[in-house]
């Protein structure tokens, strides 16, 4: 089952092209840019982890995509994004979050139904990936 | 809802409204000017027309623009005249598609301060780009200490972020010569330069490297490494400004911020000119910018302190002799406190 979070990932996936068209974008905004690591896919997870650090003020897109290979390379099996960050509002305002690498399989989620009392219903939802531990997820 | 509370209501828009930044660039056309995008390759017996390849490349109004700019330097434009001539051929060659590889761009700028190397370094930038070997022209300049940190595992990010921010654009290291200190073997300087070489190498259409510094220290710096003057094809020497050529340069400045010298005061600046280059710390045309800056502040309190009741627009523009042998190059005591 595919994870769906961010922008356009209800498309196809981006070529490198697409990715490097959508920096330049947001290089030419002034955002600053970040990029994320993880190998949860719950949708709660918002919290990924950092690649490097921010990078401001940069001029062209051929930075984040070095960055962004290194990161793919260390990191085949995990989900990366991309995020956007205008400062203009004086807060911390994500722009643009997008999915750049996912692994190969994503297995999806189980749905728990537990009963309560009075026939109440508690849904919960989880990762068959993240019945391994961290770092061991999606190894094939 | 947590947002609701916030109050205001929330944008959804794709770019919401703000009062001020920068305007985009629609992404589609940042590449439209990259030397991969070019059109299909010709045929054997198609042919260039040569001066429309030259006037869509700008290179003419860039090089014009640096002789106007630029008094003197003469070996130093016809070396950038024949580097963009040789682009510029490279540029047509790989339409008929000769000789894939980039050439090497990385250069180095010798010579005294104020000679300069900073302009020359914004214009090369500038020409790369209208050539199509930059993607954005763009110049950054930094020192030693934007690129070496200050303890164990500091420089690596931080020369690294540096050399991100200069991508697509021209690097330029001013006293690059500072990076390598032998008497340290210690100093961090050295990893700076581990990794300036490897980008150097690695990211060559990414980015142009300039180093710039004095001419003896750096080629002290390129006998200590010797990876480094293997990466850099263009060494070019930036000569000192004769006396003829800093006075041209200082009716420039003046006529810039409309004042001009009269013609005892023409005489005057050219002594001063002499005598100042037998000073320490002689820096061409900085010191000539600095020259005229302390006159200026003489010549306004000479006004301010004068008899007259009135002043025409010819006294304010008029640089006299005594504003300029007032300056401590004459030996005397300044009151202006030159």
């Amino acid at each position: 089952m595919r994870v769906t979070q961010g922008a356009f990932s209800f498309l196809p996936e981006l070529t490198d092209e697409e990715v490097r068209a959508q920096i330049e974008y947001v290089l030419s905004n002034g955002w600053s840019i970040a990029i994320e690591v993880t190998d949860d896919p719950h949708p709660r997870n918002t919290y990924w982890e950092m690649w490097g650090l921010p990078m401001f003020e940069l001029q062209d897109a051929a930075a984040v995509m070095a960055e962004l290979a290194e990161c793919k390379k260390t990191y085949p099996q995990h989900y990366v994004r991309l995020n956007a960050y205008d400062a203009s509002y004086g807060r911390q305002t994500t722009a643009l979050s997008f999915i750049v690498n996912r692994p190969e399989s994503e297995p999806g989620f189980r749905l728990d139904r537990t009963e309560l009392s009075d026939r109440q219903v508690r849904y919960q939802i989880r990762a068959y990936s993240a019945d391994a531990p961290v770092g061991q997820r999606y190894q094939g | 809802m947590a947002e609701s509370s916030e109050g205001g209501p929330r944008q959804f828009s794709l770019r919401p409204p703000r009062s001020s930044g920068t305007e985009n660039i629609p992404a589609a056309d940042a590449g439209s000017t990259s030397i991969d995008s070019a059109e299909s390759e010709l045929a054997e017996d198609d042919v260039i027309d040569l001066s429309l390849e030259r006037s869509d490349s700008k290179v003419v109004e860039v090089l014009a623009r640096l002789d106007s700019e630029l008094v003197g330097l003469l070996p130093v434009k016809s070396r950038i005249a024949d580097i963009a001539s040789l682009l510029l051929v490279d540029k047509m060659r790989r339409r008929f598609g000769l000789g894939s590889s980039r050439p090497n761009l990385h250069m180095s700028f010798t010579g005294s301060p104020g000679t300069g190397k900073t302009t020359v370094a914004l214009r090369m930038a500038e020409l790369l780009h209208h050539l199509g070997y930059l993607r954005k022209g763009h110049l950054v300049a930094v020192t030693r200490d934007d690129l070496v940190g200050q303890y164990i595992g500091h420089t690596a990010p931080k020369t690294r972020e540096v050399l991100k921010r200069a991508m697509g654009g021209v690097l330029f290291i001013d006293e690059a010569y500072y990076l390598y200190r032998p008497e340290n073997e210690r100093d961090y300087g050295q990893e700076t330069i581990e990794i300036l070489l490897q980008v150097m190498e690695n990211e060559r259409d990414d980015l142009v490297v300039i180093v710039a510094g004095y001419r003896d220290r750096m080629e002290t710096f390129f006998q200590s490494n010797p990876g480094m003057n293997s990466r850099i094809a263009h060494h070019i020497d930036f000569p000192d400004y004769s006396d003829a050529e800093l006075e041209r340069i200082a009716e420039l400045i003046l006529n810039e911020q409309g004042y001009y010298l009269d013609d005892d005061a023409r005489i005057a600046f050219a002594e001063y000119l002499t005598l100042r280059r037998e000073r320490p710390h002689f820096a061409n045309a900085r010191s000539v910018r600095n020259a005229l800056e302390r006159s200026r502040l003489r010549q306004a309190s000479r006004l301010l302190n004068s008899e007259k009741t009135v002043l025409t627009k010819s006294d304010l523009m008029r640089i006299d002799e005594l504003d300029i042998r007032a300056s401590r190059v004459f030996g005397r005591v300044d009151e202006a406190g030159a």
